[in-house]
């Protein structure tokens, strides 16, 4: 029950708008590319350096020069710029990103959000997310509602954090919360996926909230 | 002044010594300088403390200084495509410093600019800060990171004339460009050399006073870490050709 990846992304796509530049992460966030409505202009932003940027290359055509933050192989389009890991940076950092959108491991109630290391594995390294999270203006986290029946919407994290008071919106395969993240108004439920109850989410959510009269 | 060299380690000769910092430009393996570090693998200089955004992968790029043990330290923000490196790193004889994508940049965009420190939003609240100074601007939590100079900078660029002055090519542009201008020395391999009035003085990315020495790497072997390609469909009927 719930939303699939798919029906996930799709959701997310709703957060776009017209003449966004946009930033997305590597799993489901990648999906909301294929939902991004038609007639609508949007422009992906790739932290390696690239604005605007397309499909995948037909078989052939692949060119190793032209890589998006996941090191796929990734197409031109006339709306293309390239730039330099600085500038790339300066624009998510700057703030002139309108939406990231990325995975998490855990988020607590007052938007911290953790999704780079577990305490004991080897840790891989942060990329660029505490970058984007730091900078973009909206940032909204995309991931299962739990793990092995763990909940991942804590009142606290537990892993060591990616930012502290980030996250705006969570997308989860049960509903949708928004977060305060400025004011301090906690955390809303505002959306149920279809099939998912409110006794389910209540279940399965350690993090308080407060339920959206709407539903 | 002639900076044109017949070869890699002809380029790095006299530049390379154990213990030194080294920042070698690429984003995975799109952009390496993968003809320097060859020679950097054959020279045999140990101890390096390299700052490069990744490791390169097994046996590919920095992945070769890690077979030879060449590399005691890195400074990344991410390293996750490398086996060597998860091992050599738990039986500790690897150290990484783990910088955010976006503050590495920063830090050698300030080396190279003579900035020493300057402040960023990005890790407050977090263990990145832990340690370093911090200090709250304009009601939000900064944290201070410092600038990165290198005593040698390996950069890899599309074009390049004899002056010394770069052009990068699609995504392979990443972190060389503010490498090249971080490192005492900036040593570049280049795929075409041109004569000087070749390239359109204003497509110069990087301007020939950062670069000390060149390499022509003619036909320069390019790796893809991740092939993803998509199928062409039928042409519409009518058409005639393929869409």
């Amino acid at each position: 029950m719930g939303w699939t990846r798919d029906q996930m992304a799709e959701r997310a796509a709703k957060e776009l708008r017209d003449g966004f530049y946009v930033n997305l992460g590597i799993g489901i966030p990648t999906l909301v590319s294929n939902y991004i409505p038609a007639g609508m202009s949007v422009q992906l932003q790739s932290e390696n350096g690239m604005l605007g940027f397309g499909p995948f290359p037909y078989e052939g055509e692949e060119d190793p020069d032209l890589i998006n933050a996941g090191k796929q192989t990734v197409t031109e389009i006339p709306t293309t710029s390239y730039f330099s890991s600085a500038d790339s940076f300066a624009m998510i950092r700057g703030g002139h990103i309108d939406l990231s959108i990325l995975g998490a491991m855990q988020v607590a109630e007052n938007g911290d959000l953790a999704n780079w290391m577990i305490p004991g594995k080897m840790v891989k390294g942060m990329g660029g997310a505490m970058d984007l999270v730091a900078g973009v203006k909206k940032v909204v986290v995309v991931m299962e509602h739990s793990a092995k029946n763990e909940p991942k919407l804590l009142k606290r994290c537990t892993l060591p954090l990616t930012g502290a008071g980030v996250v705006d919106m969570v997308i989860t395969d049960l509903g949708v919360f928004t977060i305060d993240k400025k004011g301090g108004g906690g955390m809303t439920l505002i959306e149920l996926a279809p099939g998912a109850t409110l006794d389910e989410i209540r279940s399965k959510t350690e993090a308080s909230y407060r339920t959206s009269n709407a539903l | 002044m002639q900076k044109v060299y017949p070869d890699a380690r002809a380029a790095l000769a006299g530049l390379l010594k154990d213990g030194m910092l080294i920042m070698a430009g690429g984003f995975g393996l799109c952009g390496i300088p993968e003809q320097l570090i060859l020679a950097i693998r054959e020279a045999g200089v140990k101890n390096l403390t390299v700052v490069s955004n990744n490791c390169g992968i097994d046996g590919v790029g920095l992945g070769l200084l890690l077979d030879t043990k060449q590399i005691k330290k890195m400074i990344s923000s991410y390293v996750g495509e490398n086996k060597t490196f998860a091992q050599q790193y738990l039986a500790g004889e690897l150290e990484i410093e783990f910088n955010p994508q976006g503050t590495l940049a920063e830090r050698i965009r300030a080396g190279g600019a003579g900035i020493p420190a300057f402040f960023t939003r990005t890790g407050a609240g977090t263990q990145i800060a832990e340690g370093k100074e911090q200090r709250e601007i304009d009601g939000e939590h900064h944290v201070m990171e410092r600038g990165l100079v290198a005593d040698l900078s390996i950069v890899h660029a599309w074009m390049g004339d004899t002056e010394g002055n770069l052009v990068y090519r699609k995504t392979a542009r990443n972190f060389n460009p503010m490498m090249a201008t971080a490192g005492k020395v900036t040593v570049a391999e280049i795929e075409h050399l041109m004569q000087p009035g070749d390239i359109n003085p204003d497509h110069i990315i990087t301007p020939g006073v950062y670069v000390k020495r060149l390499v022509h790497v003619p036909n320069a072997v390019k790796h893809i870490e991740q092939r993803t390609v998509r199928k062409r469909t039928a042409a519409p009927a009518g058409t005639g050709e393929e869409v």
